[in-house]
Protein backbone atom coordinates (compact mmCIF):
# COMPACT_ATOMS: atom_id res chain seq x y z
CA UNK A 1 0.00 0.00 0.00
CA UNK A 2 1.54 3.45 -0.95
CA UNK A 3 1.77 6.34 1.41
CA UNK A 4 -1.66 7.84 0.03
CA UNK A 5 -4.49 6.03 -1.58
CA UNK A 6 -8.10 6.31 -2.33
CA UNK A 7 -10.44 3.65 -2.99
CA UNK A 8 -14.20 4.95 -4.69
CA UNK A 9 -13.45 8.38 -3.10
CA UNK A 10 -16.87 10.52 -3.72
CA UNK A 11 -17.58 13.89 -2.12
CA UNK A 12 -20.94 16.12 -2.46
CA UNK A 13 -21.61 19.46 -1.72
CA UNK A 14 -25.14 20.44 -0.82
CA UNK A 15 -26.04 23.56 -2.27
CA UNK A 16 -28.97 25.17 -0.18
CA UNK A 17 -30.72 28.12 -0.80
CA UNK A 18 -31.16 31.03 1.45
CA UNK A 19 -33.90 30.00 3.99
CA UNK A 20 -31.63 26.39 4.14
CA UNK A 21 -33.73 24.62 1.87
CA UNK A 22 -31.84 21.75 -0.32
CA UNK A 23 -30.85 23.16 -3.93
CA UNK A 24 -29.36 20.22 -5.23
CA UNK A 25 -26.17 17.82 -4.67
CA UNK A 26 -23.02 18.35 -6.64
CA UNK A 27 -20.70 15.77 -7.04
CA UNK A 28 -17.01 17.50 -6.44
CA UNK A 29 -15.50 14.18 -6.58
CA UNK A 30 -16.68 11.34 -8.56
CA UNK A 31 -15.22 7.64 -7.69
CA UNK A 32 -10.99 8.59 -7.80
CA UNK A 33 -8.45 5.94 -6.95
CA UNK A 34 -5.70 6.99 -5.96
CA UNK A 35 -2.22 5.39 -5.69
CA UNK A 36 0.71 7.18 -4.38
CA UNK A 37 3.87 5.62 -3.20
CA UNK A 38 6.89 6.71 -1.02
CA UNK A 39 9.01 9.07 -2.57
CA UNK A 40 6.85 9.89 -5.76
CA UNK A 41 6.38 13.56 -6.89
CA UNK A 42 2.63 13.43 -8.46
CA UNK A 43 1.22 16.73 -10.24
CA UNK A 44 -2.77 16.84 -9.93
CA UNK A 45 -3.66 18.65 -12.97
CA UNK A 46 -7.26 20.18 -13.75
CA UNK A 47 -8.95 23.40 -14.56
CA UNK A 48 -10.85 25.35 -12.29
CA UNK A 49 -13.90 23.40 -10.60
CA UNK A 50 -11.96 20.27 -11.63
CA UNK A 51 -12.21 18.86 -8.10
CA UNK A 52 -8.58 19.33 -7.67
CA UNK A 53 -8.66 21.30 -4.64
CA UNK A 54 -11.20 19.30 -3.16
CA UNK A 55 -9.31 16.43 -3.51
CA UNK A 56 -5.85 17.62 -1.82
CA UNK A 57 -8.32 18.67 1.40
CA UNK A 58 -9.12 14.56 1.20
CA UNK A 59 -5.72 14.07 1.43
CA UNK A 60 -4.91 16.24 5.28
CA UNK A 61 -8.19 14.94 6.42
CA UNK A 62 -10.13 18.60 6.14
CA UNK A 63 -13.21 17.12 4.50
CA UNK A 64 -14.13 13.80 4.83
CA UNK A 65 -15.36 11.71 2.14
CA UNK A 66 -18.85 10.98 1.18
CA UNK A 67 -18.38 8.09 -0.05
CA UNK A 68 -15.35 5.54 -0.21
CA UNK A 69 -11.95 5.86 1.82
CA UNK A 70 -8.94 7.40 2.21
CA UNK A 71 -5.85 6.18 3.51
CA UNK A 72 -2.94 8.36 4.38
CA UNK A 73 0.06 5.71 5.76
CA UNK A 74 -2.04 3.10 6.10
CA UNK A 75 -4.61 5.20 8.22
CA UNK A 76 -8.56 6.10 7.33
CA UNK A 77 -8.84 9.85 7.35
CA UNK A 78 -12.13 9.32 8.28
CA UNK A 79 -11.30 7.85 11.83
CA UNK A 80 -11.26 10.43 14.62
CA UNK A 81 -8.29 8.73 16.33
CA UNK A 82 -6.14 9.07 13.74
CA UNK A 83 -6.56 12.70 13.04
CA UNK A 84 -3.61 14.39 14.78
CA UNK A 85 -1.27 12.06 13.27
CA UNK A 86 -2.76 12.48 9.49
CA UNK A 87 -1.99 16.09 9.25
CA UNK A 88 1.04 15.49 10.78
CA UNK A 89 2.40 12.69 7.83
CA UNK A 90 0.62 14.54 5.13
CA UNK A 91 1.54 18.38 5.29
CA UNK A 92 -0.51 21.03 3.53
CA UNK A 93 0.26 24.41 1.95
CA UNK A 94 -2.16 25.94 0.56
CA UNK A 95 -2.69 28.77 -2.30
CA UNK A 96 -2.39 32.14 -0.26
CA UNK A 97 0.53 32.98 1.23
CA UNK A 98 -0.54 35.82 3.71
CA UNK A 99 -3.53 33.37 4.85
CA UNK A 100 -1.42 30.50 5.95
CA UNK A 101 1.52 32.29 7.92
CA UNK A 102 0.49 33.07 11.68
CA UNK A 103 3.91 33.86 13.06
CA UNK A 104 4.95 37.87 12.74
CA UNK A 105 8.40 36.57 12.44
CA UNK A 106 9.62 33.58 10.00
CA UNK A 107 11.28 31.29 12.69
CA UNK A 108 8.01 31.37 14.81
CA UNK A 109 6.39 30.65 11.89
CA UNK A 110 8.00 27.41 11.06
CA UNK A 111 8.10 26.40 14.47
CA UNK A 112 4.06 26.60 14.92
CA UNK A 113 3.36 22.89 13.85
CA UNK A 114 6.08 21.62 15.88
CA UNK A 115 4.58 23.63 18.75
CA UNK A 116 1.31 22.22 18.00
CA UNK A 117 2.37 18.51 18.28
CA UNK A 118 4.32 18.95 21.58
CA UNK A 119 7.97 18.80 20.18
CA UNK A 120 9.77 19.63 22.96
CA UNK A 121 11.58 23.42 22.87
CA UNK A 122 15.26 22.22 22.04
CA UNK A 123 13.85 20.40 18.70
CA UNK A 124 11.79 22.82 17.78
CA UNK A 125 14.89 24.86 17.29
CA UNK A 126 16.29 22.40 14.94
CA UNK A 127 13.81 21.41 13.00
CA UNK A 128 13.21 25.22 11.97
CA UNK A 129 16.98 25.25 11.50
CA UNK A 130 17.07 22.05 9.14
CA UNK A 131 13.96 23.20 7.65
CA UNK A 132 14.95 26.99 6.54
CA UNK A 133 17.95 25.42 5.49
CA UNK A 134 16.00 22.94 3.15
CA UNK A 135 14.31 25.72 1.77
CA UNK A 136 16.77 27.92 1.43
CA UNK A 137 14.98 30.97 3.67
CA UNK A 138 17.80 30.69 7.03
CA UNK A 139 18.85 33.95 6.45
CA UNK A 140 15.29 35.46 6.65
CA UNK A 141 14.41 33.82 9.95
CA UNK A 142 14.74 36.92 11.65
CA UNK A 143 12.36 39.20 9.25
CA UNK A 144 8.63 39.70 9.03
CA UNK A 145 7.37 37.40 6.51
CA UNK A 146 5.28 40.62 5.47
CA UNK A 147 7.87 42.18 4.06
CA UNK A 148 8.82 38.85 2.04
CA UNK A 149 8.11 38.51 -1.35
CA UNK A 150 5.47 35.59 -2.36
CA UNK A 151 7.98 33.43 -3.60
CA UNK A 152 9.88 33.79 -0.41
CA UNK A 153 6.73 33.37 2.19
CA UNK A 154 5.42 30.59 0.19
CA UNK A 155 8.92 28.80 0.58
CA UNK A 156 8.42 29.80 4.50
CA UNK A 157 5.03 27.87 4.40
CA UNK A 158 6.64 25.17 3.14
CA UNK A 159 9.37 24.90 5.74
CA UNK A 160 6.49 25.63 8.13
CA UNK A 161 4.84 22.44 6.87
CA UNK A 162 8.56 20.18 6.58
CA UNK A 163 9.23 21.12 10.41
CA UNK A 164 6.44 19.02 10.98
CA UNK A 165 8.51 15.90 9.81
CA UNK A 166 5.85 14.65 7.65
CA UNK A 167 5.65 11.70 4.93
CA UNK A 168 4.39 13.93 2.53
CA UNK A 169 3.47 17.34 1.28
CA UNK A 170 0.03 18.72 -0.31
CA UNK A 171 0.81 21.29 -2.36
CA UNK A 172 -2.65 23.06 -3.09
CA UNK A 173 -1.76 25.42 -6.17
CA UNK A 174 1.06 27.04 -4.12
CA UNK A 175 2.15 29.41 -7.06
CA UNK A 176 -0.97 30.45 -8.50
CA UNK A 177 -0.91 33.73 -6.80
CA UNK A 178 2.96 34.57 -7.38
CA UNK A 179 4.94 36.16 -10.30
CA UNK A 180 6.93 33.63 -12.68
CA UNK A 181 10.14 33.87 -10.38
CA UNK A 182 8.49 33.18 -7.47
CA UNK A 183 7.00 30.59 -9.24
CA UNK A 184 9.96 29.05 -10.17
CA UNK A 185 11.39 29.34 -6.81
CA UNK A 186 8.54 27.37 -4.99
CA UNK A 187 9.09 24.28 -7.45
CA UNK A 188 12.68 24.19 -6.98
CA UNK A 189 12.74 24.25 -3.41
CA UNK A 190 9.85 21.65 -3.96
CA UNK A 191 11.84 19.71 -6.47
CA UNK A 192 14.93 19.98 -4.05
CA UNK A 193 12.50 18.32 -0.90
CA UNK A 194 11.46 15.44 -3.09
CA UNK A 195 15.14 14.52 -4.33
CA UNK A 196 17.61 15.72 -1.11
CA UNK A 197 14.96 14.35 2.12
CA UNK A 198 12.73 12.03 -0.28
CA UNK A 199 9.46 13.51 0.91
CA UNK A 200 6.60 12.42 -1.11
CA UNK A 201 5.02 15.87 -3.25
CA UNK A 202 1.85 15.75 -4.36
CA UNK A 203 1.33 19.14 -6.63
CA UNK A 204 -1.61 20.70 -7.60
CA UNK A 205 -1.45 23.37 -10.48
CA UNK A 206 -3.22 24.72 -13.27
CA UNK A 207 0.22 25.46 -14.93
CA UNK A 208 1.45 22.98 -17.10
CA UNK A 209 5.15 23.53 -16.94
CA UNK A 210 5.25 22.57 -13.49
CA UNK A 211 4.54 18.75 -13.95
CA UNK A 212 7.74 18.66 -16.38
CA UNK A 213 9.68 16.86 -13.89
CA UNK A 214 6.80 14.74 -11.39
CA UNK A 215 7.03 11.55 -12.15
CA UNK A 216 3.19 10.91 -12.93
CA UNK A 217 0.45 13.20 -13.60
CA UNK A 218 -3.04 13.02 -12.89
CA UNK A 219 -5.44 14.97 -15.06
CA UNK A 220 -9.06 15.74 -13.35
CA UNK A 221 -12.09 16.78 -15.08
CA UNK A 222 -15.52 17.13 -13.41
CA UNK A 223 -14.68 15.27 -10.22
CA UNK A 224 -13.05 12.19 -11.70
CA UNK A 225 -9.46 11.38 -13.61
CA UNK A 226 -9.69 12.21 -17.14
CA UNK A 227 -5.71 11.08 -17.98
CA UNK A 228 -2.74 9.70 -15.67
CA UNK A 229 0.54 8.61 -16.98
CA UNK A 230 3.75 10.13 -16.86
CA UNK A 231 4.43 13.68 -18.20
CA UNK A 232 5.30 12.39 -21.52
CA UNK A 233 2.79 10.58 -22.24
CA UNK A 234 0.37 13.42 -20.87
CA UNK A 235 1.79 15.88 -23.35
CA UNK A 236 1.56 13.50 -26.54
CA UNK A 237 -1.91 13.75 -26.10
CA UNK A 238 -2.09 17.30 -27.09
CA UNK A 239 -5.78 17.09 -28.34
CA UNK A 240 -7.09 15.62 -25.47
CA UNK A 241 -5.70 18.64 -23.29
CA UNK A 242 -6.82 20.82 -25.33
CA UNK A 243 -10.63 19.26 -24.57
CA UNK A 244 -10.20 19.55 -21.24
CA UNK A 245 -9.57 23.52 -21.64
CA UNK A 246 -5.75 22.77 -19.89
CA UNK A 247 -2.83 24.95 -22.04
CA UNK A 248 -0.05 22.62 -23.13
CA UNK A 249 3.26 23.98 -22.96
CA UNK A 250 4.64 26.38 -25.91
CA UNK A 251 7.91 23.77 -26.89
CA UNK A 252 5.22 21.18 -26.72
CA UNK A 253 2.53 22.98 -29.17
CA UNK A 254 5.26 24.13 -31.51
CA UNK A 255 6.47 20.15 -31.89
CA UNK A 256 3.03 19.46 -31.75
CA UNK A 257 2.11 21.66 -34.80
CA UNK A 258 5.77 21.29 -36.32
CA UNK A 259 4.45 17.23 -36.27
CA UNK A 260 1.48 17.83 -37.94
CA UNK A 261 3.03 19.68 -40.30
CA UNK A 262 5.36 16.51 -41.90
CA UNK A 263 8.55 17.26 -39.51
CA UNK A 264 9.19 13.77 -38.12
CA UNK A 265 9.70 14.39 -34.61
CA UNK A 266 8.42 12.52 -31.48
CA UNK A 267 5.73 12.85 -28.67
CA UNK A 268 5.57 14.25 -25.97
CA UNK A 269 8.77 16.86 -26.51
CA UNK A 270 8.36 18.97 -22.77
CA UNK A 271 11.86 21.37 -23.22
CA UNK A 272 13.94 23.25 -24.68
CA UNK A 273 16.33 21.35 -24.91
CA UNK A 274 14.91 18.34 -25.93
CA UNK A 275 12.82 20.31 -29.46
CA UNK A 276 16.76 21.10 -30.38
CA UNK A 277 17.78 17.98 -30.17
CA UNK A 278 15.21 16.16 -31.87
CA UNK A 279 15.40 18.73 -34.60
CA UNK A 280 19.02 18.77 -34.90
CA UNK A 281 18.53 15.06 -35.85
CA UNK A 282 16.64 15.52 -38.63
CA UNK A 283 18.03 15.51 -42.26
CA UNK A 284 15.20 17.42 -43.97
CA UNK A 285 13.00 19.77 -42.69
CA UNK A 286 9.95 20.01 -45.31
CA UNK A 287 9.96 24.35 -44.79
CA UNK A 288 8.79 25.32 -47.94
CA UNK A 289 6.39 22.32 -48.21
CA UNK A 290 3.40 24.98 -49.47
CA UNK A 291 5.15 26.64 -51.87
CA UNK A 292 6.54 23.57 -54.14
CA UNK B 1 -1.49 56.75 4.38
CA UNK B 2 -2.95 53.62 6.77
CA UNK B 3 -0.26 52.12 6.55
CA UNK B 4 1.00 54.78 8.85
CA UNK B 5 -0.04 53.29 11.61
CA UNK B 6 2.90 51.36 13.86
CA UNK B 7 0.61 50.18 16.95
CA UNK B 8 0.98 46.48 16.27
CA UNK B 9 4.13 46.15 14.23
CA UNK B 10 7.04 45.39 15.15
CA UNK B 11 10.90 47.02 14.59
CA UNK B 12 13.44 44.30 13.83
CA UNK B 13 16.64 45.67 15.65
CA UNK B 14 18.35 44.38 18.93
CA UNK B 15 18.72 45.84 21.82
CA UNK B 16 18.73 45.50 25.89
CA UNK B 17 14.65 46.29 25.07
CA UNK B 18 14.06 43.55 22.70
CA UNK B 19 15.48 41.17 24.59
CA UNK B 20 13.75 41.73 27.59
CA UNK B 21 11.31 39.39 28.53
CA UNK B 22 8.03 40.63 27.10
CA UNK B 23 6.11 40.04 30.90
CA UNK B 24 8.55 42.78 32.29
CA UNK B 25 7.85 45.28 29.22
CA UNK B 26 4.03 44.36 29.66
CA UNK B 27 3.94 45.29 33.92
CA UNK B 28 6.41 47.99 33.10
CA UNK B 29 3.79 49.66 30.25
CA UNK B 30 1.10 48.83 32.89
CA UNK B 31 2.98 50.78 35.64
CA UNK B 32 4.13 53.64 33.21
CA UNK B 33 0.49 54.00 31.84
CA UNK B 34 -0.93 54.33 35.82
CA UNK B 35 1.74 56.67 36.75
CA UNK B 36 0.55 59.18 34.36
CA UNK B 37 -2.68 59.37 35.07
CA UNK B 38 -1.37 59.39 39.40
CA UNK B 39 0.96 61.94 38.65
CA UNK B 40 -0.38 65.54 38.82
CA UNK B 41 2.66 68.45 38.56
CA UNK B 42 5.30 69.39 36.07
CA UNK B 43 8.03 67.64 38.13
CA UNK B 44 6.20 64.02 37.78
CA UNK B 45 5.48 64.55 33.99
CA UNK B 46 9.24 65.95 34.00
CA UNK B 47 10.21 62.70 34.99
CA UNK B 48 8.10 60.48 33.15
CA UNK B 49 9.85 62.16 29.93
CA UNK B 50 13.00 61.54 30.66
CA UNK B 51 12.49 58.09 31.71
CA UNK B 52 10.58 57.25 28.35
CA UNK B 53 13.28 59.39 26.59
CA UNK B 54 15.70 57.10 27.88
CA UNK B 55 13.66 53.87 26.98
CA UNK B 56 13.34 54.89 23.22
CA UNK B 57 17.04 55.63 23.47
CA UNK B 58 17.95 52.26 24.59
CA UNK B 59 15.53 50.58 22.47
CA UNK B 60 17.16 51.51 19.33
CA UNK B 61 13.71 52.40 17.70
CA UNK B 62 14.46 55.63 15.40
CA UNK B 63 11.66 58.19 17.00
CA UNK B 64 10.25 58.77 14.03
CA UNK B 65 8.41 54.92 13.60
CA UNK B 66 6.40 56.39 17.20
CA UNK B 67 5.62 60.07 16.14
CA UNK B 68 4.01 57.87 12.77
CA UNK B 69 1.64 55.98 15.38
CA UNK B 70 0.36 59.00 17.06
CA UNK B 71 -0.87 60.68 13.15
CA UNK B 72 -4.07 58.17 13.96
CA UNK B 73 -4.86 59.29 17.71
CA UNK B 74 -4.42 63.39 16.29
CA UNK B 75 -8.06 63.70 16.27
CA UNK B 76 -8.56 62.12 19.70
CA UNK B 77 -6.28 64.14 21.15
CA UNK B 78 -8.18 67.58 20.03
CA UNK B 79 -11.23 66.18 21.23
CA UNK B 80 -9.47 65.61 24.37
CA UNK B 81 -8.15 68.95 24.58
CA UNK B 82 -10.82 71.19 23.31
CA UNK B 83 -13.46 69.72 25.73
CA UNK B 84 -10.84 69.86 28.74
CA UNK B 85 -9.98 73.30 27.71
CA UNK B 86 -13.68 75.01 27.29
CA UNK B 87 -15.87 72.85 29.82
CA UNK B 88 -14.00 73.03 32.42
CA UNK B 89 -15.16 75.85 35.61
CA UNK B 90 -12.69 77.72 37.00
CA UNK B 91 -10.65 81.23 36.66
CA UNK B 92 -11.94 82.37 33.24
CA UNK B 93 -9.20 83.67 31.34
CA UNK B 94 -10.47 84.48 27.49
CA UNK B 95 -14.27 84.58 26.88
CA UNK B 96 -15.20 84.29 23.04
CA UNK B 97 -18.74 83.90 22.57
CA UNK B 98 -20.03 81.09 24.98
CA UNK B 99 -16.99 79.57 25.51
CA UNK B 100 -14.05 80.24 28.14
CA UNK B 101 -11.36 79.13 28.67
CA UNK B 102 -9.85 78.90 31.95
CA UNK B 103 -7.05 77.89 33.67
CA UNK B 104 -8.04 75.40 35.20
CA UNK B 105 -9.28 74.11 31.91
CA UNK B 106 -5.65 74.95 30.02
CA UNK B 107 -3.86 73.19 32.71
CA UNK B 108 -6.07 70.33 32.57
CA UNK B 109 -5.97 70.17 28.54
CA UNK B 110 -2.74 70.46 28.50
CA UNK B 111 -2.02 67.23 31.37
CA UNK B 112 -4.64 65.04 29.34
CA UNK B 113 -2.59 65.63 25.91
CA UNK B 114 0.93 65.16 27.52
CA UNK B 115 -0.93 62.19 28.85
CA UNK B 116 -2.27 60.35 25.64
CA UNK B 117 1.24 61.39 24.07
CA UNK B 118 3.15 59.54 26.70
CA UNK B 119 0.68 56.91 26.75
CA UNK B 120 0.98 56.03 23.49
CA UNK B 121 4.50 56.45 22.58
CA UNK B 122 4.73 53.99 25.36
CA UNK B 123 2.40 51.50 24.22
CA UNK B 124 4.08 51.91 20.42
CA UNK B 125 7.39 51.44 22.03
CA UNK B 126 6.23 47.86 23.69
CA UNK B 127 4.91 46.93 20.60
CA UNK B 128 7.75 48.61 18.72
CA UNK B 129 10.27 46.02 20.45
CA UNK B 130 7.96 42.85 21.53
CA UNK B 131 6.69 40.63 18.59
CA UNK B 132 3.14 39.74 18.78
CA UNK B 133 3.75 36.88 19.52
CA UNK B 134 5.92 37.10 22.05
CA UNK B 135 3.38 39.61 23.66
CA UNK B 136 0.76 37.54 23.73
CA UNK B 137 2.83 34.81 25.22
CA UNK B 138 3.74 37.38 28.01
CA UNK B 139 -0.18 37.93 28.30
CA UNK B 140 -0.88 34.56 28.62
CA UNK B 141 1.66 33.47 30.82
CA UNK B 142 0.96 36.57 33.25
CA UNK B 143 -3.01 35.98 33.21
CA UNK B 144 -2.46 31.62 33.29
CA UNK B 145 -3.86 32.08 36.72
CA UNK B 146 -7.13 32.79 35.74
CA UNK B 147 -6.99 29.55 33.98
CA UNK B 148 -8.56 28.13 37.06
CA UNK B 149 -11.88 30.23 36.82
CA UNK B 150 -12.01 28.78 33.08
CA UNK B 151 -11.03 31.86 31.44
CA UNK B 152 -10.36 30.60 27.84
CA UNK B 153 -6.89 32.35 28.19
CA UNK B 154 -4.36 30.47 25.46
CA UNK B 155 -7.48 30.99 22.89
CA UNK B 156 -8.05 34.75 23.90
CA UNK B 157 -3.85 35.22 23.46
CA UNK B 158 -4.05 33.65 20.34
CA UNK B 159 -6.98 35.37 18.96
CA UNK B 160 -5.57 38.56 19.92
CA UNK B 161 -1.65 37.75 18.37
CA UNK B 162 -2.86 36.96 15.41
CA UNK B 163 -5.58 39.98 14.91
CA UNK B 164 -2.07 41.69 15.38
CA UNK B 165 -0.35 39.62 12.65
CA UNK B 166 -3.39 41.12 10.26
CA UNK B 167 -3.91 44.34 10.79
CA UNK B 168 -1.07 45.25 8.38
CA UNK B 169 -2.34 43.05 6.14
CA UNK B 170 -6.03 44.16 6.26
CA UNK B 171 -4.77 47.95 6.05
CA UNK B 172 -2.94 47.27 2.99
CA UNK B 173 -6.10 45.86 1.93
CA UNK B 174 -8.01 48.72 2.85
CA UNK B 175 -6.05 51.12 0.97
CA UNK B 176 -5.88 48.68 -1.93
CA UNK B 177 -10.28 48.39 -2.09
CA UNK B 178 -10.01 52.56 -1.33
CA UNK B 179 -7.91 52.94 -4.30
CA UNK B 180 -10.26 50.81 -6.60
CA UNK B 181 -12.96 52.70 -5.71
CA UNK B 182 -11.41 55.99 -6.24
CA UNK B 183 -10.49 54.97 -9.61
CA UNK B 184 -13.80 54.27 -10.36
CA UNK B 185 -14.98 58.32 -9.23
CA UNK B 186 -15.54 57.27 -5.34
CA UNK B 187 -14.95 60.30 -2.76
CA UNK B 188 -13.83 59.85 0.16
CA UNK B 189 -12.55 63.36 0.98
CA UNK B 190 -14.87 65.65 0.48
CA UNK B 191 -18.66 66.73 2.32
CA UNK B 192 -19.25 66.90 6.02
CA UNK B 193 -18.45 63.82 8.33
CA UNK B 194 -21.86 62.37 8.04
CA UNK B 195 -21.15 62.05 4.00
CA UNK B 196 -17.55 60.81 4.99
CA UNK B 197 -18.85 57.95 7.32
CA UNK B 198 -21.44 56.89 4.48
CA UNK B 199 -19.22 56.94 1.75
CA UNK B 200 -16.95 54.43 3.90
CA UNK B 201 -19.78 52.01 3.36
CA UNK B 202 -19.00 50.49 0.31
CA UNK B 203 -15.81 50.23 1.72
CA UNK B 204 -16.87 48.38 4.97
CA UNK B 205 -18.55 45.64 2.61
CA UNK B 206 -15.58 44.14 0.40
CA UNK B 207 -13.27 44.61 3.39
CA UNK B 208 -15.18 42.40 5.84
CA UNK B 209 -16.17 39.61 3.16
CA UNK B 210 -12.19 39.72 2.71
CA UNK B 211 -11.79 39.43 6.05
CA UNK B 212 -14.34 36.22 6.76
CA UNK B 213 -12.46 34.90 3.82
CA UNK B 214 -8.96 34.99 5.46
CA UNK B 215 -10.21 34.38 8.80
CA UNK B 216 -11.33 31.08 6.42
CA UNK B 217 -8.48 30.11 4.93
CA UNK B 218 -6.10 31.15 8.05
CA UNK B 219 -8.31 28.47 10.21
CA UNK B 220 -8.25 25.96 7.84
CA UNK B 221 -4.15 26.57 7.68
CA UNK B 222 -3.96 26.46 11.18
CA UNK B 223 -5.77 22.92 11.91
CA UNK B 224 -3.32 21.43 8.68
CA UNK B 225 -0.65 22.71 10.77
CA UNK B 226 -2.20 20.21 14.10
CA UNK B 227 -2.99 23.16 16.25
CA UNK B 228 -5.58 22.12 18.57
CA UNK B 229 -5.87 24.66 21.52
CA UNK B 230 -3.75 25.36 24.39
CA UNK B 231 -3.29 21.58 25.93
CA UNK B 232 -0.34 19.39 24.72
CA UNK B 233 1.54 22.91 22.97
CA UNK B 234 4.78 23.36 24.14
CA UNK B 235 7.06 26.90 23.18
CA UNK B 236 8.96 27.53 20.95
CA UNK B 237 10.23 30.27 22.75
CA UNK B 238 9.69 29.52 26.52
CA UNK B 239 9.32 32.63 28.57
CA UNK B 240 12.56 32.27 31.11
CA UNK B 241 13.26 35.09 33.65
CA UNK B 242 17.03 36.07 33.01
CA UNK B 243 18.90 38.54 34.94
CA UNK B 244 18.55 41.25 32.80
CA UNK B 245 14.67 40.82 33.89
CA UNK B 246 15.49 41.04 37.26
CA UNK B 247 17.43 44.24 36.50
CA UNK B 248 14.46 45.78 34.12
CA UNK B 249 12.12 45.15 37.66
CA UNK B 250 14.34 46.98 39.98
CA UNK B 251 14.36 50.20 37.38
CA UNK B 252 10.88 49.93 36.95
CA UNK B 253 10.22 49.66 40.90
CA UNK B 254 12.77 52.92 41.24
CA UNK B 255 10.76 54.86 38.08
CA UNK B 256 7.39 53.83 40.30
CA UNK B 257 8.84 55.36 43.23
CA UNK B 258 10.52 58.36 42.38
CA UNK B 259 7.54 59.04 39.52
CA UNK B 260 4.61 58.74 42.54
CA UNK B 261 7.02 60.47 45.22
CA UNK B 262 7.71 63.78 43.04
CA UNK B 263 4.37 64.15 40.99
CA UNK B 264 1.91 63.40 43.39
CA UNK B 265 3.15 63.45 47.56
CA UNK B 266 6.30 66.10 47.24
CA UNK B 267 5.18 69.35 46.49
CA UNK B 268 7.40 72.77 45.94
Amino acid sequence: MGIIETKKLIFEYIRRDEEGNVEGITRAIDEVDLDIKQGDFVAILGHNGSGKSTLAKHLNAILYPTEGTVWVDGKDTAKEEYLWEIRQNAGMVFQNPDNQIIGQVVEEDVGFGPENMGVPTKEIWERVEESLKAVGMYQYRKHSPNKLSGGQKQRVSIAGVIAMHPKCIILDEPTAMLDPNGRKEVVRAVRALNHAEGITVVLITHYMEEIIHADKAIVMDQGHIAMQGSPKEIFSKVEKLKELRLDVPQVTLLAYELKKRGVALPDGILTKEELIEALSGISHIPWGKAKE
Amino acid sequence: MLRDITLGQYYQTDSVIHRLDPRVKLVATFVFIISLFLVDNFIGYLIAAAFLACMVKISKVPFRFMVKGMKSIVFLLLVAVVFNLFLTPGEPLISVWKLTVTKEGLRLAAMMAVRLVFLIIGSSLMTLTTTPNNLTDGMEKLMSPLKRLHVPVHEVAMMMSIALRFIPILLEETDKIMKAQIARGADFESGNLIKKAKSLVPLLVPLFISAFRRANDLAMAMEARCYRGGEHRTKMKPLIYHRRDRYAYAVLLGYAVVSVYFGRIFTL
